[in-house]
């Protein structure tokens, strides 16, 4: 057992305070008495802490401790997409520079590509101070197979305690194998990342349940501590011309670089001048607009504003724009300095989408 | 491709899944249904869906056979309680392996709630089998292979696989049918295997909360947002009022 | 109120609401906008079975009857009346077949349109013989093994886009409605022709056409029963489908009344909701009533249709009288609760009302109804 939880009928009033703080619905009342079903009980805790009465004991077990001591450094994949490193990748090195500096460690910037040495300049300035180069023409552009296998036999032989990495396409198809590989800890889209000193745990909040809460999650007993972070939410490191990198570079033999599945073609489909994901100003229209038609004029006010156009999940539900507009949870995220929402309700999942926002949004409610 | 054994994995990562949510099917994986059962139409065979989850998944899965799906499997078992990602594509994965040949793996993207899209990638490298994520069309697909498309921030690409593979699929592969009243009816009376862990074989301490490298230790609400000023009066004035306040942090 | 439908009837209409909701609701403007023919919606209803709940199992069907068949009729004209008469007129059309077709007919005919592969319509108006459907002057002439069909019907639902056309013309003209018989033509047999699209009140998404014979050749083996059967078929297929209209119109009511509910409950004049006022509780009250009313009538009459008796031409007539009538002052009165609104496109209601005018009408008008009703009641009183 990784733990247990347990009632003390006798302590229990029946104030059903366990049952509403319970995120799995896990709780019920049986004769008064709070019952917790195992089946979905996650061990979370929140019970305990609303429990008045201390009715509820939850005994966590360390479980077998491995020796994590061996474990050093924080690193950043650093993706790349035909030789240009993407924007991503710098702000989690600005975000892996602070959780360096707390653990006392170095921080180290991997990149897996062909060619790419003329790059590794870029990865110094932006205060790596390490730098990982995997070099090969199988590694052009991303590759499940061989970006699987290079990463996890990079982080067999270095083994660091923490990895970052982008929720692009590409990081979370990539980590997410890795991570099962190395028998790592992985917690997806996290918004916000912070280490506990003492423990030198890495703290990972995130969104659950479509971010009407939010989740705190450790990785206690595995190593290393990965997580994955949207595009945006953190800040890009600062550019300091004159930092230096120590540089690694490390070949492999071909049957790493192997891969079953083949990349027959890349094709970009530019939608418009303005990327959503990056566009300063964003006009989105949801539901309220009443039709597809109406979207032309949300359309012309960013084409006006020089701004992107954005859409509710309700919009695009309804077929009246193509999802790649969707801003939201399951959408893309924005970080514009302007936000226009028209006919959006302002649901929790649309606001997820823009966390990283500066100003506040003005939100019209015309006739 | 005769004998073929489409199976269809539901992530559902029931470490933020609440009540309800399991007794209908995720929307994410009403694409990867629909997408296997139009290859099952176009091409023969089988689709098992699959899923982890409480006793009352049992719904979603019925609903999954009503639309086409030919038989479907329940892990469920106290021991899977408090699976996170790992723990989940660990105990699919060897339930695919107890099912076993098969030709492909649909997945949706993602978990509506849990939203971490890591389930599917996890299930692949635990078979050890090929996979091509955020797939929104399989262009062909026989014995030999598929070629499929992948989702990009910027397009796509076009990706060769050799089977058995693992693909997730997003929203634009499909629209999924409703169901028809001879599909409802087979799933009343269809009869939904129910696999514990013990059923599996698996590793004991690889399962639930024990074979979880995360822990969740703190949920909290997010902080309410500082409230906007709302700005009051004719609409021109405001306009303006808007405009001057804009000025000074876009323009 | 619950009916007490079983199991199978209770899926049938969850699943014929579900379609309703998720996939009429959301182009129901559109398509009477348009006028188009909305073969989407059909593609959805035929892959999801509803086409043969009423066919027999053998026959590629599910084996339900007219309950279930107005099950569905009433949860899709909740959201288009329009669209939900492309499904009932392909009820219609095959209740020939269905009640009097022979074995090799139903074979060749019936699989397909329980699939929804082909949709049906059934051929009885002419510009002359409305009312009185017994002055058709189509006429069938043998020649062979085959018919030659002359003459023009009209008003017909369906045309031009149903496969499967059940048609009463006249085999022996000196006989009058008894030398009237019953045929299946086929779209696309020589000498079939369709007249314009006809522009209409409501029910704007459901075709409407003249179908235009010209020495249609018909083999004989498409007549239904025999000849001079034609006009008996027709009244007891009419008597089948009756209960059909009752439950299109108590779809329409049903679905005005969602929508009167819903607005007196969120306009607010006076300060508070309208629904506060007694004026208007009153007018829902009736109208819930009413529509409950019409839906007892035609539920009880459609078991009495599958429970296989013999005579059900009054009832039949009865339910769609009452369901017809109900749906038009409902209709009137939803939009009267809608004040302004209910008047102007922008809004569903108006729509509920021009498509409610149509059930007094079609399938005999109401007034037709009333003299089969009191010649039913006047025999069974002279029986006695």
């Amino acid at each position: 057992m990784a733990g247990s939880i347990t009632i003390f009928l006798d302590r229990c009033n029946g104030c059903t305070l366990c049952v509403k703080a319970c995120p799995f619905d896990a709780i019920h009342m049986a004769n008064k008495k709070a019952v917790i079903d195992m089946a979905k009980c996650t061990l979370c805790g929140a019970c305990v802490e609303v429990c008045e009465l201390n009715a509820i004991e939850l005994k966590k077990d360390a479980g077998v401790k491995k020796d994590l001591s061996l474990y050093k450094d924080v690193w950043v994949f650093c993706e790349q997409k035909k030789g240009v490193i993407q924007s991503i990748s710098f702000e989690l090195l600005g975000e892996g520079r602070k959780l360096a500096d707390k653990l006392g460690v170095k921080l180290c910037a991997v990149m897996l590509g062909s060619a790419v040495e003329s790059r590794i300049a870029e990865l110094a300035e932006r205060g790596a101070d390490k730098i990982y180069i995997a070099d090969h023409p199988a590694l052009q552009s991303f590759q499940d197979d061989p970006y699987t296998e290079v990463l996890v036999k990079l982080a067999e032989e270095y083994l660091p305690e923490i990895i970052l990495c982008g929720a692009t396409v590409i990081g979370r198809s990539l980590v997410s194998r890795v991570a099962v590989r190395l028998n790592a800890g992985l917690t997806a889209d996290c918004t916000a990342l912070d280490i506990a000193e003492k423990e030198r745990l890495l703290l990972q909040t995130r969104p659950a349940f479509g971010g009407n809460i939010m989740a705190v999650i450790i990785t206690p007993n595995h190593r290393p501590q990965m997580a994955t972070v949207r595009h945006k939410v953190m800040k890009e490191a600062a550019i300091d011309k004159a930092r230096k990198a120590e540089v690694i570079r490390k070949n492999y033999p071909d049957e790493v670089m192997k891969s079953r599945t083949r990349l027959v073609d890349i094709v970009a489909e530019i939608e418009e001048t303005v990327n959503l994901a990056e566009a300063d100003i964003v006009v989105s229209g949801g539901r309220g607009l009443g039709g597809p038609e109406n979207f032309a004029m949300i359309r012309e006010l960013a084409k006006t504003l020089n701004g992107a156009v954005g859409a509710s999940r309700a919009a695009v539900d309804a077929d009246w724009i193509p999802y790649s507009h969707q801003v939201g949870q399951t959408g893309k995220t924005v970080v514009p300095k302007l936000y226009l929402a028209c006919g959006i309700s302002g649901q929790i999942q649309h606001l997820i989408g823009d966390e990283g926002r500066k100003v506040p949004d003005p939100r019209f409610q015309g006739e | 491709m005769p004998n073929t054994t489409d199976v269809r994995i539901d992530p559902v990562t029931n470490t933020l899944i609440r009540e309800g949510v399991e007794s209908v099917i995720n929307p994410f994986d009403a694409y990867a249904i629909e997408e296997a059962v139009r290859l099952k139409e176009r091409l023969g065979g089988k689709v098992t869906v699959l899923t982890m989850g409480p006793p009352q998944a049992e719904t979603a899965l019925k609903e999954a056979l009503s639309l086409g799906c030919d038989e479907a499997v329940l892990l469920s078992d106290r021991k899977f309680a408090g699976s996170d990602t790992w723990a989940t594509s660990y105990t699919l994965a060897a339930a695919i392996r107890k099912l076993g040949g098969f030709d492909a793996i649909l997945c949706g993207k993602q978990a509506s709630d849990g939203d971490t899209a890591q389930v599917g990638p996890g299930i692949s490298t635990h078979l050890d089998i090929p996979q091509v994520t955020y797939v929104k069309k399989i262009a062909e697909i026989s014995a030999a292979g598929a070629l499929v498309e992948r989702m990009t921030e910027e397009g796509y690409d076009s990706v060769e696989t050799p089977l058995p593979c693992l693909f997730t699929v997003v929203k634009e592969i499909n629209t999924p049918r409703l169901p028809s009243l001879k599909g409802l009816m087979k799933a009343k009376s269809a009869k939904i295997t129910r696999w514990t862990a013990d059923d599996l074989g698996a590793e004991p301490e690889a399962l639930g909360l024990d074979g979880s490298p995360t822990r969740v230790i703190n949920i909290f609400t997010p902080e309410p947002r500082k409230g906007g000023e709302l700005l009051k009066g004719a609409t021109a004035d405001v306009a303006g009022e808007l405009v001057e306040l804009l000025k000074d942090i876009v323009m | 109120m619950d009916y007490l439908l079983t199991e199978q009837q209770t899926m049938i209409r969850d699943l014929a609401k579900k379609i309703a909701d998720e996939k009429i609701k959301p182009v129901a403007a559109h398509y009477d906008e348009t006028e188009e023919f909305a073969w989407p919606i059909m593609k959805i209803l035929a892959d999801s079975d509803l086409f043969g709940i009423y066919i027999p199992e053998q026959f590629g069907g599910l084996g339900g009857g007219v309950m279930d068949m107005c099950l569905v009729t009433e949860e899709l004209s909740r959201a288009c009346a329009g669209i939900a008469l492309g499904y009932a007129g392909t009820g219609l059309g095959a209740f020939p077949i269905l009640l009097y077709g022979s074995d090799d007919q139903k074979k060749k005919f019936l699989p397909d349109i329980a699939r929804g592969r082909r949709l049906a319509a059934f051929c009885i108006t002419e510009a002359g013989a409305g009312s009185d459907a017994g002055s058709i002057k189509t006429t069938a002439r043998k020649e062979g093994d085959r018919y030659l069909l002359n003459g023009t019907k009209q008003w017909i639902t369906n045309a031009g886009e149903a496969e499967v056309y059940t048609v009463i013309a006249l085999t022996d003209k000196t006989r009058g409605a008894r030398g009237a018989s019953a045929f299946i033509v086929e779209k696309g047999a020589g000498g079939m022709d369709f007249g314009k699209k006809e522009k209409k009140l409501g029910i704007r998404a459901s075709a409407t056409r003249e179908v235009i014979f010209t020495d249609c050749e018909v083999p004989a083996a498409n007549l239904i029963s025999k000849e001079g059967m034609g006009f008996i078929i027709a009244m007891k297929t009419l008597d089948s489908a009756r209960p059909g209209v009752g439950a299109q119109a108590v779809g329409i009511a049903q679905g005005a009344l969602d929508h009167a509910v819903e607005y007196a409950r969120t306009r607010v004049q006076f300060d508070q909701p309208i629904s506060n006022f007694q004026g208007i509780q009153h007018l829902l009250a009736d109208m819930g009533t009413q529509v409950e009313a019409a839906r007892a009538l035609v539920y009880a009459t459609a078991r009495m249709i599958d429970s296989g008796a013999k005579s059900v031409a009054k009832e039949s007539a009865m339910s769609k009288l009452f369901a017809s009538d109900v749906a038009m002052k409902v209709a009137v009165d939803v939009v009267q609760i809608f004040g302004g609104y209910g008047y102007m496109r922008d809004y569903p209601v108006e729509k509920y009302l021009r498509d409610a005018k149509i059930t007094q009408i079609y399938e005999g008008t109401n007034q037709i109804q009333r003299n089969i009703i009191a010649a039913n009641m006047i025999k069974e009183a002279l029986k006695r």
